[in-house]
């Protein structure tokens, strides 16, 4: 019977091209658009440290003076930072700064810039960054001011040709030597969710290098980033905010004892006249913060809603036109359904015809979004390199399609089944 | 013509009329809603930044430390010195080093235009340092006041001259915030509880990073800091055409007279604040292949269903053709029925389009839809339906009276 209906479907396409084509048209189209938008806004919203971001806590405390309310970044003076360092009252908990220096490759190669990160040593295994070879420094070395390095693996293979060989050897940076320990695969999370968030930093920085942030002080290596002071300009003073702080917090339990502890720290420097702004501390998950700074740009879900409205409207005009389509049949239906057919098979009949269409619909909804991502991905944009056709979504795609395709064919086929024998078998 | 007998046929096919109508509604309002989102964007891709962005370019600079020491080095002295070079450069109008730019980056500060800063009163503007020539660099228009005098000029100072400097050049757009009017010569604002005297308004100055829908996109100033620091972003001025060159001898020029420099970011300021917007750009873009997609697909909505009343109703048609109706009064009939029905699409969508504004307005701090949008979006939607029409129209009109004697 399948093979029948399917026959019958074809020969309804042949019969009234146009309609045909109008059908898949609507469906390609609204499916393709829809398809790249998702994806697009997938890719923008997408979580950096997947598995990972749900124990990953930034907390917030407003350390700038009363006048202040602006507190874009939400950064950590040196002191607020170092005190909850220090207090080691999470899992893992790390300070950072973004840097920027100067690479002598040495030789003849001419010296170039290269952005990374100054942290302190939990930063590797909080973040779980992988590592190639070697590893990463210890408490012990942040307190040495140790020079050395973490390189990410395209600044170790321009420099040294490999990862294994760039264990051991020395690097200099801004001028001084660095010793090299570490080397992770290319590890680039997007957005780079910890740095500073002010701007447009996280959609257009890598971290290329990782090192000490009490050696980067301790050399004056130059700092990228927001910084905002309220107070005298220095950058180891509580009037200057400029680090990022975060925190790994394995259960529910763990997060309430560390927002007690933080309310607890806060209102103990309020005590010493800290924090005139009388913001009490908050503790956001990694997500969380992502929003809250625009890095999931605000109007992500309005947009999830155009590509949702695009659809509805598509489908509402495939269902227009498919209605078309099967009424035009009404000649066909009666005489199917005067020799006996029910009206059952009337409308898996045309179900099928539906479905058919569907996967039409998707075929082009395909090369659709497969030429809005090739459009997307030739924008000079970071997150663009990122959106790519995944057989996944090729899936859904057709999925989709197909359910779209028989959803708006349901009324159509129902009225069409409801097609009287007898009156139209009179005017035929 | 007579609407009677038009709505009378249109109740015979509620379902499609329905369908049509909402189609229609739903592509109003998302279409007007995208148009706006579209502008919004525009706007701030085309707002000034004051500088004369086309005569711009720009290139940073660092010096690598070669000893760990670190001080010692005079970077001023080096940065006259490079400069008195630059402006050398033929068809080089002026030059200047400057740490920050709009788009760029800068200085963030507290302000507020009373001491006491009582809570709620500071507010966040950028800072922009640069030296003497910076005014005249960037072309910026000051409308009152004037430049820095040499005198006024503080040292950056590894960041403390940022607490040292006493007078700015403000944006007429901060001069409001903080005085209510652009006349601020003269007047005081305070950064941490400490006073600066504005000396000059300038028409535009945007801030180091402008966004969609802020307030304070030019909430921006000029200090006399002098740059001293390793870092320091150099701004040439020249003719547009000559920015490729220029550019390219500047950092050639440069690179000679010091090894140890770095130079990057060698680019014109056109160049840099494209880069900076991308994302908004890139915006505009899927909204608008969104919005004209949508348009398509409803146009071969209409273009289906009218096809299929044309078929459906030949034999009316030449039962009406047959009593006396020329093909103009078919074609026209088809057209007023199609206008009729986008009307009642419109005006429903109009209701969806306020309705979807408000709930965005809401929940994403959009701007209300100016009603000029609405009208644009119906007037779009009613040529689309008459233009889709057409094809169908035309064939209902080519039917011979004589199909009214025959059966289907």
């Amino acid at each position: 019977m399948f093979r029948y209906y399917l026959e019958l479907a074809l020969r309804g396409f042949r019969r009234n091209k146009a309609l045909t084509a109008l059908i898949v048209l609507a469906l390609g189209i609204g499916l393709g658009a829809s398809m790249t938008m998702l994806t697009v806004l997938h890719v923008m919203a997408g979580d950096p440290l997947p598995g990972r971001s749900a124990k990953l806590f930034y907390p917030h405390l407003a350390p700038g003076s009363a006048g202040s309310k602006y507190d874009a970044g939400r950064a950590f003076t040196w002191i607020d930072a170092n005190n909850l360092l220090h207090a080691q009252r999470a899992v893992r908990q790390a300070m950072m700064a973004g840097g920027r220096v100067a690479v002598s490759p040495g030789g003849d190669r001419k010296a170039f810039f290269s952005a990374g990160r100054y942290a302190s040593s939990g930063f590797f295994a909080m973040f779980g960054a992988p590592f190639a070879a070697g590893i990463g420094w210890t408490a012990l070395a942040d307190q040495d001011r140790a020079r050395v390095v973490v390189l990410n693996g395209e600044l170790a293979r321009k420099l040294f040709g490999s990862a294994t060989a760039a264990i051991g050897q020395t690097v200099r940076l801004q001028g001084r030597e660095f010793r090299v320990i570490g080397v992770l695969r290319d590890w680039h999370p997007e957005p780079l969710f910890y740095g500073d968030a002010s701007g447009d930093w996280a959609f257009k920085s890598d971290d290329h290098f990782f090192l000490p942030l009490d050696t980067a002080m301790d050399l004056k290596l130059p700092i990228t980033g927001s910084e905002s002071c309220w107070g005298p300009s220095s950058r180891t003073g509580d009037t200057c905010s400029w680090l990022q702080f975060w925190v790994e917090l394995g259960t529910p339990a763990q997060v309430g004892a560390y927002r007690h502890f933080l309310d607890h720290y806060w209102r103990d420097q309020k005590a010493h006249g800290r924090f005139p702004q009388n913001v009490p501390p908050e503790l956001h998950g990694l997500m969380r913060r992502l929003q809250a700074l625009h890095l999931v740009p605000s109007n992500v879900k309005l947009q999830v809603w155009l590509a949702i409205g695009f659809l509805v409207v598509c489908l509402f005009n495939t269902v227009g036109l498919m209605l078309a389509k099967f009424l035009r049949k009404s000649g066909e239906v009666s005489v199917r359904r005067a020799m006996g057919a029910k009206r059952r098979d009337v409308f898996v009949q045309l179900g099928v015809e539906a479905a058919i269409l569907g996967l039409a619909g998707g075929l082009l909804g395909l090369l659709v979004t497969w030429f809005g991502l090739w459009l997307v991905r030739q924008r000079p944009d970071a997150y663009a390199r990122l959106a790519h056709l995944d057989p996944a979504m090729v899936l859904g795609v057709f999925v989709l399609a197909v359910a779209a395709s028989v959803l708006a064919g349901l009324l159509p086929a129902w009225r069409a089944c409801r097609i009287p024998p007898a009156l139209q078998l009179k005017v035929q | 013509m007579r609407l009677h007998p038009l709505l009378r046929s249109l109740t015979r096919h509620k379902l499609t009329v329905a369908l049509m109508l909402l189609a229609t509604a739903l592509t109003c309002a998302i279409v007007t809603n995208i148009a706006s989102m579209v502008m919004h964007r525009v706007a701030l891709l085309d707002a000034p930044s004051g500088l004369d962005e086309n005569s711009l370019v720009t290139f940073a600079s660092t010096r690598i430390n070669a000893t760990d020491s670190g001080g010692g080095h005079d970077f001023h002295a080096q940065y006259a010195a490079d400069l008195a070079v630059l402006r050398g450069i033929p068809g080089v109008r002026s030059a200047t080093a400057v740490v920050g730019l709009p788009t760029y980056g800068g200085f963030a500060f507290g302000i507020s235009s009373s001491a006491d800063a009582q809570q709620d009163q500071g507010f966040q503007a950028s800072a922009f340092i640069g030296d003497a020539s910076a005014l005249q660099t960037f072309g910026l228009h000051l409308l009152k006041g004037r430049d820095f005098l040499p005198s006024e000029y503080v040292p950056l100072d590894d960041y403390k001259g940022m607490n040292h400097f006493s007078v700015a050049i403000i944006s007429c757009s901060l001069a409001k915030r903080l005085f209510h009017t652009d006349d601020a010569v003269g007047r005081l604002f305070y950064t941490s509880g400490r006073p600066v005297r504005v000396v000059g308004v300038v028409a535009h100055l945007m801030g180091m990073y402008p966004q969609l829908g802020a307030s304070d996109n030019e909430y921006a100033m000029l200090v006399p800091v002098r740059p001293d620091g390793d870092y320091v972003t150099f701004v040439l001025r020249t003719a547009p055409a000559n920015r490729g060159r220029v550019l390219s001898q500047a950092v050639t020029l440069l690179s000679h007279r010091d090894p140890l420099r770095i130079f990057d970011n060698a680019e014109t300021f056109a160049q840099a604040r494209a880069q900076y917007f991308r994302r908004d750009s890139s915006m505009i873009g899927l909204l608008l292949a969104a919005g004209i997609g949508l348009l398509i697909v409803t146009a071969a909505g209409v273009a289906g269903l009218a096809s299929f009343w044309v078929q459906q109703r030949t034999r009316s048609i030449g039962i009406r053709r047959a009593v006396g109706a020329t093909r103009a009064d078919i074609l026209r009939y088809f057209h007023a029925e199609n206008f009729l029905i986008v009307t009642g699409g419109v005006l429903l969508g109009c209701v969806l389009a306020y309705g979807l504004n408000l709930l965005m307005m809401h929940y994403y701090a959009l701007e209300v839809l100016p009603p000029g949008y609405l009208a644009v979006g119906a007037i779009a939607l009613w040529l689309i339906g008459q233009v889709a029409v057409l094809g169908p129209a035309l064939r209902a009109a080519a039917v011979p009276p004589v199909v009214a004697t025959r059966s289907v």
